[in-house]
């Protein structure tokens, strides 16, 4: 059997899948929910790397670059947040963050 | 096309990252004494961008990566005057707040500068790292309180969904890129002529998606309300203009620009948002108190309203997209302006309850909140009418007159609250002295409502001439 774009696109396609079901479906902790961001980038950065290998053509691992970039700025600033969450409020479950409703 | 005139496109976007670099300089050596130096900095940077953006060549550069056309032009003059009123705000509440923080205007202008980017995105790749510039920023600016639980709770729930939103975005983008086989919005063009394969259009509905979500329309509302009660009032005016602004005029590049042709394609979708909005705008807002959270679900109403301009597509419909997002923008400004001008005792006023009597003790602000209320709500002859009008014009033309049935329709169930607010203003009896308000939010407050009337009597005539010239750059119908 030899591995095609279809190969690929799957794997990226699950892990995409994995990735947003672990942002709703998770009820514990806000952790988890950045690793679900991250998945989700590693995944589209997979699908531009496998479409550019395919196409010959390579700005879709200059967007991977880019992709992996912002993955690593947008976690420093997510744990920043993360970090005055749980000073106010003494926790990180999801649950905890319900000031808010309606 | 030589450096020199690289460089000269790109002046508005320059001046904006160095001027940021040097305030930040500023800001970090000098300590947070500077704090007022460094908005004054921001501001000055943010009017010299708008001035090189109105004067500037016009031209795409990097291969097509970036585009400054008259469409960007418009935009981005809109963009970094709204960026200037954010930055105004901003350094006043802080002045008041006790301890100014230098980085609150740089953020600003950061974010800003992705918006730019985002007007002027000519390809994917463009599209993509001014969204996350500018929405990087925007989640730190919801979370700047750092003492506030509110806000920290608030520029979480931001965070996450909008990481989420890009995430579906970039995986829409990825598609389109395979599937459409480039990254250039001129390649995209070409290969959707004619109407675009199954797995392009899959491609464009996650697109869709992530580009909604940062216009707050529903079904990807469910941040806003949440984010506008908890973050600090100057970011959320400038939530409400300047990012509202930025991403619409991105989805309209996109959606008219290279789908032009498959808008048989997407136009069901837009629509079906758009009156998703309208159903959520009106009747989310009918059982809210706090003002900020019903000004949330007026926004998700009003971007309906501008979805289904998209959704009407040809210049007209660009047109009308930019008239009514310039209107919205300056009444949205008027609006958390005067909430960050009004306080009692030292605590800003948050619930429709607080405004009760207000004419008895602030007659100027009861007028401008009166002004802003009913402009919003789309009365003759007041700013928010004359932007209704441009989208409806545009919705009849193109056949989708049921649609803006449904529109006129949602905005008389908005009236309500609208109406509800003037009523407890001009009818209740006055729960109390309101302090003292603060010149810069006083004075800013006071201009967006006369702006919205009469001046707009005087103004629509000059936007309407500037929204047809930039509306033709995209060369459509």
């Amino acid at each position: 059997m030899t591995i095609g774009l279809g190969h690929y696109l799957t794997v990226a396609a699950i892990l995409f899948t994995i990735g947003v079901f672990g942002i709703f479906v998770n009820r514990k902790n806000i952790i988890v929910i950045l690793m679900s961001i991250e998945m989700i980038l590693l995944a589209v950065n997979i699908n531009f790397v496998a479409f550019s290998a395919f196409l010959g053509d390579v700005a879709g691992q200059i967007m991977a670059m880019f992709v992996l970039t912002v993955a690593a700025a947008e976690a420093a600033v997510g744990l920043a947040i993360l970090v005055t969450f749980f000073r106010n409020r003494g926790g990180i479950a999801v649950d905890s963050a319900d000031l808010m409703k309606g | 096309m030589d450096l020199n005139a690289i460089l000269m496109l790109l002046r508005p976007e320059l001046t904006l990252a160095i001027g940021a670099m040097f305030a930040l300089m500023l800001g970090a050596f000098a300590g947070e004494r500077a704090a007022g130096w460094v908005s004054l900095i921001c501001a000055v940077v943010l009017g010299l961008a708008a001035v090189f953006a109105a004067t500037g060549p016009l031209g795409a550069a990097f291969g097509g990566a970036f585009t400054a056309d008259r469409l960007s032009v418009f935009a981005k003059v809109v963009l970094f005057l709204a960026a200037m009123a954010a930055v105004s705000l901003g350094h006043g509440w802080q002045h008041r707040g006790g301890r100014p923080r230098f980085e609150y205007p740089v953020l600003i202008v950061l974010s800003t500068l992705g918006m730019s980017i985002m007007v002027s995105a000519g390809d994917l790749i463009s599209l993509y790292m001014g969204l996350e510039l500018s929405s990087l920023a925007l989640y730190v600016l919801a979370a700047f309180n750092r003492d506030d639980a509110k806000a920290s709770e608030a520029g979480l729930k931001y965070f996450v969904l909008g990481a989420l939103s890009s995430g579906i975005l970039l995986y829409g983008a990825s598609l389109l890129y395979g599937f459409a086989g480039s990254m250039r919005f001129v390649d995209l063009a070409v290969a959707v002529q004619g109407g675009a394969d199954p797995a392009v259009l899959f491609g464009l509905v996650f697109v869709i998606a992530g580009m909604i979500f940062k216009v707050s329309a529903a079904p990807f509302h469910m941040w806003t309300p949440d984010v506008y009660e908890g973050a600090p009032t100057p970011s959320v005016a400038f939530f409400a203009s300047a990012s509202k602004m930025a991403a619409l005029v991105l989805i309209a590049r996109v959606l008219l620009g290279p789908f032009a042709d498959a808008a048989e394609q997407w136009r069901q979708v837009v629509v079906l948002v758009a009156m998703l909005s309208f159903a959520v705008g009106a009747l989310g807002g009918l059982r809210q108190r706090n003002i900020k959270r019903l000004l949330a679900y007026s926004s998700i109403a009003n971007m309906g309203y501008a979805l289904l301009a998209v959704a009407a597509g040809g210049t007209i419909g660009l047109k009308a997209v930019l008239v009514f997002t310039t209107l919205y923008v300056i009444d949205s400004i008027g609006f958390f302006a005067c909430l960050l001008a009004l306080s009692r005792r030292g605590n800003p006023i948050e619930t429709i309850d607080d405004l009760a009597g207000l004419w008895k003790v602030k007659p100027g602000f009861a007028i401008a909140l009166t002004i802003l209320s009913l402009s919003v709500l789309g009365m003759p002859p007041l700013a928010g009418f004359w932007a209704k009008v441009f989208v409806f014009g545009a919705a009849v033309t193109s056949g989708l007159w049921v649609f803006a049935a449904i529109g006129l329709v949602a905005s008389v169930i908005a009236a309500f609250y609208y109406l509800r607010i003037v009523k407890v203003m001009w009818f209740d009896a006055p729960v109390g002295e309101a302090d003292r308000s603060p010149r810069d939010a006083r004075w800013l407050a006071m201009a967006c409502a006369a702006f919205s009337f009469p001046l707009v009597l005087l103004a629509l005539g000059l936007l309407d001439g500037r929204a047809a010239w930039a509306a033709q750059s995209l060369g459509l119908g």
